[in-house]
């Protein structure tokens, strides 16, 4: 195909709209001067980069404590949030493939609910319900109202990976002896474990990044770092540590999204290429 | 004394349809047992009951003397080959042959002396570290045999097994399976639509047909003794004749008027009285056709004037269709000498046809048969039909 200047300039305000805001905030992570956010003095004088906003986070500063705290809080909430959804997904996902009742398609927009439901509804309710409930609002809250959606999420990617699964796999398991626990751990999660981290890594990125339920359900004085940032004042002299913080997340996304990919390769395909 | 694996009244319903039909027989130890019948008869369900996958609704099966109707399936000593293989596909050759070992706890030394041993029954050693991916289906088929034949069952099921293959394959495998049975000399239940398989590698086959086991025996009697017409029609060609016994002239043989054909003599083995209906199955190759009259009247030969309709060469035979009367009769003949026996016969001719009354065989039914498994109509038929289009 011939490459037309108009193709080319398309091909370049997508990319500039998709990479440039990660590129600037790479690149204002290195700002050196936090309150104007430039990198030139007030005299004109380009300053350089500065990797201070770096050395803050590393170095435990006390100036950007709310912040790591915040972030911290999210690590652990999305890793458990993931992990106890990838558990209950995984059950309802094999339950809801194996036992076909006549509920079934009931019990599939049971799930696929949460998906299509706005998040200021599930944001609300879930407060409602806690409010009724005369549950304080905090880590917990935050962790039950990411697991909720996180389920649907992990039940729905399971569900459509074990549309090829082949559950004479199972019989012959069976057949051959085995118990329903040694069928489930040695032939079927094996065999679905790339569908699981698929889903628990969707799952991971959604409550990362959550605002919306988690302003709804996270009481007062408990931040994670995405409602932190958004409720830091513009003008924070420590913007450029989010920045770094920022960057330095990303690398951590796509390292997990590697390892993943590694992970959930087939055994017999790499196998093949090495041959 | 009870057999080694019994089937007693086994029925399986599936809503209205009837899958197995009280079936009940026996398989004796170390007994190569094929199931016979066309798709959608019940064999796959019977195996399934059998390997603890179904329930039978009624009836019981049993193994060794001991009930094993209500055991799960993986607390049954038989171990089932299926269909499509159905290999663990993350795990290696090896690997796969030795779930079952693993699965019963055994030592790591005795598993691989196991596996290494059944590798070279289904020569398979060179590809012990393969996955099944990188395998072709006649080798997944072998892995899959070792895979159950390393835990020892007392009884092996095999699905269809070589449905998946081509037909070289399939012959070579056949063989391969006959040599793995006698080696391992443990039973073996069959499944098959096929014939020529079944024929081949069967001590004792049970034709079934819409659940019911229709006849069960050794091939040789089933192909030349057919209980029933389901039975004479499915297992190789034949012509059937609707006939009233007319006359006993002598002990053991009677006298057939067959309408719109000819009076015929046959062998009376159900000891029919005169006014009986008889259907009669005569086998294509039990008829002999040439152009002179057969030389030296043999007794109890019926010999009839035919004219030739159609005429099929196929290398060491030929099929013939004549009619006689109103009736067309297939017959196959074999070319004993070299090029042509005899006068060579054209379309038609008059010619002399002749069959020994002991060839032909008493149904027990006399039902209307399946039209499609009839041998195939003449030519002409499906000519008209072809430009009535
Ligand atoms: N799980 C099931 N639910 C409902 N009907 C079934 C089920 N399994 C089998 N049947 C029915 O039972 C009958 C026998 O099926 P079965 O699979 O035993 O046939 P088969 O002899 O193995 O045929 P094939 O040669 O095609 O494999 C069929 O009419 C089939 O439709
Ligand atoms: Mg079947």
């Amino acid at each position: 195909m011939k490459r037309s200047f108009f193709s080319l300039a398309v091909l370049g305000v997508v990319m500039a709209f998709l990479y440039g805001p990660v590129l600037l905030i790479f690149a204002y992570g290195f700002v050196p001067n936090g309150a104007s956010m430039s990198f030139f003095g007030a005299d004109g004088r380009f300053l350089g980069f500065s990797g201070k906003w770096y050395s803050l986070i590393f170095g435990g500063h006390h100036s950007v404590a709310p912040l790591m705290q915040s972030f911290w809080l999210s690590l652990r909430i999305a890793g458990l949030a993931t992990v106890v959804s990838c558990v209950i997904g995984t059950t309802a996902a094999l339950a809801l493939h194996r036992f076909k009742s006549r509920l079934q398609s009931v019990h599939y927009a049971l799930v696929y609910t949460p998906l299509v439901m706005p998040d200021i509804l599930i944001g609300i309710s879930l407060l409602m319900l806690f409010v009724a409930c005369g549950v304080d609002c905090g880590f917990w809250t935050i962790l039950v109202a990411h697991v909720t959606f996180c389920v649907s999420y992990v039940t729905m990617t399971l569900l459509a990976r074990l549309q090829d699964f082949d559950d004479r796999l199972i019989e012959s398991a069976y057949d051959l002896g085995a118990g329903p626990w040694y069928t489930f751990f040695k032939v079927e999660l094996p065999l679905l474990l790339p569908g699981i981290v698929a889903g628990g890594l969707l799952a991971f990125t959604l409550s990362i990044d959550d605002v919306v339920i988690t302003s709804f359900v996270n009481g007062a004085g408990t931040n994670t770092f995405p409602t932190f940032v958004s409720s830091m004042t513009k003008h924070s002299r420590n913007l450029p540590a989010v920045f770094a913080l920022s960057t330095l997340m990303l690398c951590f996304t796509c390292a997990l999204v590697g390892v993943s990919k590694a992970l959930s390769r087939n055994p017999q395909n790499s196998k093949r290429k090495s041959k | 004394m009870a057999d080694f694996l019994e089937f007693q009244g086994v029925t399986k319903r599936f809503g209205k349809t009837i899958a197995v039909n009280h079936a009940s027989f026996g398989v004796k130890k170390g007994e190569f047992f094929s199931l016979l019948g066309p798709s959608g008869c019940g064999k796959t369900t019977l195996l399934r009951m059998l390997a603890g996958f179904e329930r039978p609704d009624e009836g019981r099966i049993c193994l060794d003397g001991k009930d094993i109707t209500d055991l799960p399936p993986n607390k049954r000593s038989v171990n089932t080959v299926f269909q499509n293989y159905a290999l663990f596909p993350h795990l290696s050759v090896f690997d796969n042959i030795a779930f079952g070992l693993k699965v019963a706890g055994r030592p790591k030394d005795e598993i691989e002396s196991e596996v290494e041993k059944m590798l070279r029954l289904v020569q398979m050693e060179d590809r012990a570290d393969h996955f099944p991916n990188q395998i072709s289906g006649g080798q997944k088929q072998r892995v899959a045999i070792a895979r159950a034949l390393v835990n020892r069952p007392r009884v092996l099921l095999l699905d269809e097994p070589l449905a998946a293959l081509d037909l070289k394959l399939r012959q070579r495998m056949l063989l391969e399976l006959d040599l793995i049975h006698d080696e391992v000399g443990i039973t073996f239940l069959y499944v098959t639509h096929d014939q020529g398989e079944a024929m081949s590698l069967s001590d004792r086959i049970a034709v079934m047909h819409a659940g019911v086991c229709e006849q069960i025996a050794r091939p040789a009697e089933v192909y030349e003794a057919p209980k029933t017409s389901f039975v004479a029609s499915f297992i190789g060609d034949t012509n059937f004749f609707d006939g009233v016994v007319s006359a006993c002239p002598e002990p053991n043989y009677c006298r057939l008027s067959i309408g719109g054909f000819a009076e015929v003599l046959c062998y009376n083995d159900k000891q029919k009285a005169v006014g009986d209906r008889v259907n009669l199955s005569v086998r294509p190759e039990k008829f002999r056709i040439s152009v002179d009259p057969p030389a030296g009247a043999a007794p109890r030969l019926n010999v009839l004037r035919a004219k030739v309709e159609d005429i099929i060469y196929s290398g060491n035979h030929t099929n013939y269709w004549v009619s006689v009367g109103e009736r067309r009769v297939a017959i196959y003949q074999q070319h004993l000498a070299y090029l042509l026996d005899e006068k060579p016969i054209r379309w038609g001719d008059e010619v002399w046809l002749s069959w020994h009354a002991d060839n032909g065989y008493m149904l027990d039914d006399s039902a209307p048969v399946d039209e499609s498994l009839l041998p195939p109509k003449i030519p002409q038929n499906a000519a008209a039909a072809g430009e009535a289009k």
